[in-house]
């Protein structure tokens, strides 16, 4: 999916700069976990591997294969230059979908799952689907509705509830 | 052939048309658990544990029995329509499955799953029926290195031949043993990677990953694409079981190991997901269209689901004999045996013969029935996917999340959810393969604790794993196989080196 | 108690007529009012899950209260996560948790910030026993015998396999190990299923598993108790091999083998909750433990059958754990 293609209009996000991004996130993390294996014992003890021993062993690995990519990338630096991660213009969508998922999670914490998902799924029928209200109205309560009823009356599993299912005595 | 009589005793038992009741109205629950992601077959089953407590023993196993097959069939059906897998063992299923539905070949992909494991299940109750008392002592020869054996073995048979560039292969595998290491270390109750927080206690779950890296990232992706799963409006007719179960006979060998992976790694008891995947990665290796794997390649989804059926079925045969279940749903049917007075045991079989049979019998017939209402909903199924995205987008994320917070009833694991969706985005863009990560999240803990527990019993000597003809095979075998591509891939670029050469 | 039961029927007519059945008719004031969640911390299919799965049928099929039990497990961090759940529940009278050792040994070992005082203790179930079992194909016929074996033997020759790591079965190694004054190698499982058939199987020399994990294999001639880690034998007398009931099997104390312990089935609930709610709950479980399905459950899983409720288990648990901590400090197993 990153295949080269003519810069476009409106600009857009290089691949090699989100390549060397998380070449670095694992160079990270790899030390991270290599620091924490040697907190517990990275050594191979009398009686086999300890805690530490497989994580500090992975970690390193993951350190090098990240530093790999980060470097091999910086290396064909220019040739890479055409490669694009996404394109802002298409990139918007995405934010489109990922950001009020974002708020979605928020939600369920706040107000339970329910009341929850039946805004996110009308915001989202609403903005995106360009659905009129009737439409909208029936799935988004349907839908909750429906799972309502599974999993807290037949199911009987208790899913996070938020002040307007405990008005209703659940 | 005492057996036989039994069995047939059995079926009496079992066409009771009250226990008949009970088979489809658990085949009918099961699909539907199965369905929803993260109730999954162990949780189903546990819940309506209870409510068969005014049973009668024998109606009450066929009914949750019948769950069980129901959720596996269930299982496979978010794993090929939406990338989803409801259960670890479908994991599998998506790699090839998904594939298949977005070239409007969704329905083929279904039937050749249910029909899969349909035949996977029947091998391994057939196995059950004759083979019972001689399989489960075969069971009690694992100790922890033939565990680690079996471990290595499924590793080593899936690492090495994706298409992607390998080292980020390995990235991905490092960063799935990374994440299965955090938490309390089972060996020696040590804090792994916890860094003071509670939260991380309990570590992460493979589902919650899966849900995200699969389930999430690629309802991201089609958002970048435009807004509809491209492709799938492919034609849908009842017609699609009859065309599929005419190619199906032509891959009757992956069939056939698709079984004997699935036996042998649920009476072992391996599990169905290491079944799954070892399964996936042999069909490969011995195909004869390699290339076409992980492009939606019919064979991809008849041999992970194959041999996840014959495991979760052969996995209630380590139960009844040894008290051993061999998934976590095979622990909720053992703690109902207990709590309707049944002794699960080398002597269940002796003492409540109708029981045994009964269930025996009622797995053949359940298995049939669950076949023939699963495949009369392909082409419903199917059509789910002609639902506007911006309406199935949404219902499908709010169904990962209740997935996700099902797992540990944890909103932890939601927000995590969220996190690996974003990190699948980036994957896939970046060709970062994503099966690596999620077998070394599955595989990497249970492997660890059993090379440190095969230590423990050798005092530290690596020795263990060639002490006795059984292990030693099986990690020989392992080995052979890890180290084949190098030496062919070696043996290949002597061979075309000059050619190489100038391309370079 | 009187008034009570004519409350009670005055709230809830409907389901008088499942109580007509039961000999405990008193139930205090407050009642659930919505379905209450049973914490198990600890996964599915291990002993505290299937006494609380037991419960929640018991409950179901004589209908001893109005609302569903929900088992719910919480396993991860060795139980931590179903502790931390309840602590954190301030006040609600809906959520209750069966607790195992894990309730002592979890955050000692771990540093997880809880004690059981953060808990509103209800009940004490049940004690489960501990028995030292042998491969029945062993030439140990007597604890005495094994005894000796070891401290003839090597140090970590002898191997023993238990449940989870730095949790009661490797105390009770560890205790024995003080007693016989040599080494032997713990091997942890998963869970005490596991436990007992890789003790079938021969990949271990001895276990330390309660009865319910291992009669099966005792009955079916594989595996041999030596003794159990009680003050006195267990109270069964019925036949449970050819031979031998759980009566038969000597302390480990009388064998020579100076070791004690047993684990708790207790109920707690969230702190901050009412004792009206606490006594409910006491009562409800009191009506469990008065069916005859609990009683052969009793039997099966050879529980010892003490059970206690309000300041006596107060102070039974305060003792608990101090001895958790002392064995637990002797063994090296406090988080630093």
């Amino acid at each position: 999916m990153t295949e080269e293609r003519e810069t476009p209009a409106g600009g857009a996000v290089a691949t090699r700069w989100v390549e060397v991004a998380v070449g670095l996130v694992f160079v990270g993390l790899g030390f991270l976990v290599v620091a924490d294996s040697h907190r517990v014992g990275a050594s191979w003890g009398d009686d086999g591997p300890k805690s530490g021993y497989f994580p500090n062993i992975i970690g390193w690995i993951l350190a090098a294969s990240g530093a790999w990519i980060a470097g091999q990338t910086i290396y064909r630096w220019k040739r890479l230059a055409g490669q694009v991660f996404v394109t802002y213009a298409d990139f918007k969508p995405v934010l489109a979908m990922l950001l009020p998922t974002i708020a979605y999670v928020i939600l369920i914490k706040l107000i339970g799952i329910y009341v929850a998902s039946a805004l996110y799924i009308a915001g989202f029928m609403l903005f995106q689907g360009k659905y009129k209200w009737l439409p909208t109205l029936c799935v988004s309560l349907g839908v909750p509705g429906v799972i309502f009823a599974l999993f807290e009356i037949w199911f009987l599993i208790p899913l996070p509830k938020g002040p307007l299912e405990r008005m209703l005595g659940y | 052939m005492e057996d036989i009589g039994n069995l047939m005793q059995g079926f009496a038992v079992a066409l009771a048309w009250k226990n008949l009741g009970f088979m489809l109205l658990g085949i009918l629950l099961g699909v539907l658990i199965g369905v929803l992601p993260g109730l999954g077959g162990a949780n189903g089953v546990a819940i309506l544990l209870p409510l068969t407590f005014t049973m009668p023993p024998t109606s009450a196993i066929i009914m949750l029995s019948c769950i069980y097959w129901g959720a596996l069939f269930g299982g496979a059906i978010t794993s090929i329509l939406f990338n989803i897998p409801g259960e670890p063992w479908s994991v599998a299923t998506t790699f090839d499955g998904y594939p298949m539905a977005q070239k409007g070949r969704a329905g083929e992909a279904l039937t050749a799953a249910f029909t899969s494991s349909f035949i996977g299940a029947l091998f391994a109750i057939i196995l059950i029926t004759f083979l019972a008392p001689l399989v489960a002592r075969f069971a009690l020869k694992f100790g922890p290195p033939e565990y680690f054996a079996i471990q290595l073995l499924t590793f080593c048979n899936f690492v090495g031949m994706g298409r992607q560039p390998p080292i980020r292969s390995i990235a991905s595998m490092m960063l799935g043993f990374a994440l299965a290491a955090v938490g309390i270390d089972t060996v020696t109750g040590t804090l792994r990677m916890t860094f003071g927080s509670p939260t991380l206690l309990q570590g992460f779950d493979f589902l919650v990953a899966v849900i995200g890296l699969f389930g999430l990232g690629e309802i991201f992706l089609t958002m970048e694409e435009g807004l509809s799963f491209k492709g799938k409006s492919g034609k849908i007719d009842a017609k699609v079981v009859l065309k599929t179960w005419a190619e199906l006979p032509r891959y009757w060998i992956t069939s056939l190991r698709g079984c004997l992976v699935g036996c042998w790694m649920g009476i072992t008891p391996g599990g169905a997901t290491p079944a799954s995947f070892m399964s996936y990665g042999m069909a490969r290796r011995f195909s004869k269209n390699k290339d076409q794997f992980g492009d939606g390649h019919i064979e991809g989804v008849i041999a992970p689901e194959t041999a996840a059926h014959a495991a979760g079925t052969s996995a209630l045969l380590p139960m009844l004999t040894l008290g051993i279940p061999g998934s976590p749903t095979a622990a909720v049917l053992l703690g109902g045996l207990l709590i309707w007075g049944l002794q699960p045991g080398p002597l269940l079989f002796v003492e409540k013969k109708e029981f045994v049979w009964g269930l025996i019998a009622s797995m053949y017939l359940g298995n049939i029935a669950g076949l023939i209402i699963v495949l009369t909903t392909v082409p419903w199924w199917a059509a789910i996917l002609r639902i506007p995205f911006s309406i199935i987008a949404p219902v499908i994320v709010v169904f990962c999340a209740i997935g996700a917070y099902t797992v540990h009833n944890n909103m932890f694991d939601v927000a995590m959810m969220l996190v690996f969706g974003v990190v699948g985005y980036v994957f896939k863009k970046l060709k970062y393969p994503l099966a690596p990560l999620v077998l070394a999240l599955v595989l990497g803990d249970m492997a660890e604790t059993a090379f440190r527990q095969s230590m423990l019993l050798s005092g530290g000597s690596v020795r263990i794993f060639w002490s006795n003809p059984l292990v030693g095979s099986i990690v020989t075998l392992a080995l052979i196989i890890f180290c084949w591509p190098f030496v062919s891939n070696v043996m290949g670029r002597m061979r075309s080196r000059e050619p190489r050469a100038k391309s370079a | 108690m009187v008034r009570r039961i004519f409350s009670r029927a005055f709230v809830a007519a409907g389901v008088a007529a499942g109580f007509a059945f039961t000999p405990f008719p008193a139930v205090a004031a407050w009642e659930p009012t919505k379905p209450v969640e049973f914490v198990v911390p600890a996964g599915a299919g291990g002993g505290a899950d299937q006494m609380a799965r037991f419960i929640q049928g018991v409950v179901a099929k004589n209908n001893l209260m109005k609302q569903p039990l929900i088992v719910v497990n919480k396993s991860g961090g060795a139980g931590a996560e179903g502790f931390l759940e309840v602590k954190n529940a301030k006040g609600d009278p809906h959520k209750i948790i069966i607790t195992l050792s894990n309730l002592f040994t979890t955050p000692l070992a771990t540093g997880v910030p809880f004690n059981w005082k953060d808990l509103s203790p209800v009940a004490m179930l049940a004690l489960d026993e501990f028995v030292l079992w042998v491969n029945a194909e062993s030439a140990y016929k007597t604890a005495g015998d094994y005894v000796n074996a070891i401290k003839g033997g090597n140090n970590g020759q002898f191997k023993m396999a238990g449940t989870g790591s730095k949790q009661e079965d490797q105390i009770i190694t560890v205790a024995l190990e003080k007693v016989v004054g040599k080494k032997l190698t713990y091997v942890p499982f998963k869970g005490g299923g596991d436990v007992a058939v890789q003790l079938v199987g021969k990949h271990v020399d001895s276990t330390v598993n309660n009865p319910i994990e291992a009669i099966a294999h005792w009955r079916s001639g594989s595996l041999r108790p030596l003794c159990v880690f009680d003050s006195k034998p267990m109270p069964y007398p019925t036949k449970v091999t050819a031979s031998q009931s759980w009566q038969d099997i000597p302390t480990c104390k009388s064998s020579g083998l100076d070791v004690e312990y047993t684990m708790l089935r207790g109920i707690f609930m969230p702190p901050g909750v009412t004792q009206e709610q606490v006594d409910f709950y006491i009562d409800l479980f009191k009506k469990v433990q008065a069916q005859p399905e609990w009683k052969k459950f009793s039997e099966d899983a050879a529980f010892n059958a003490t059970t206690m409720s309000g300041k006596q288990f107060v102070d039974w648990l305060t003792r608990a754990e101090a001895t958790h901590k002392r064995l637990m400090e002797e063994a090296g197993f406090i988080a630093k």
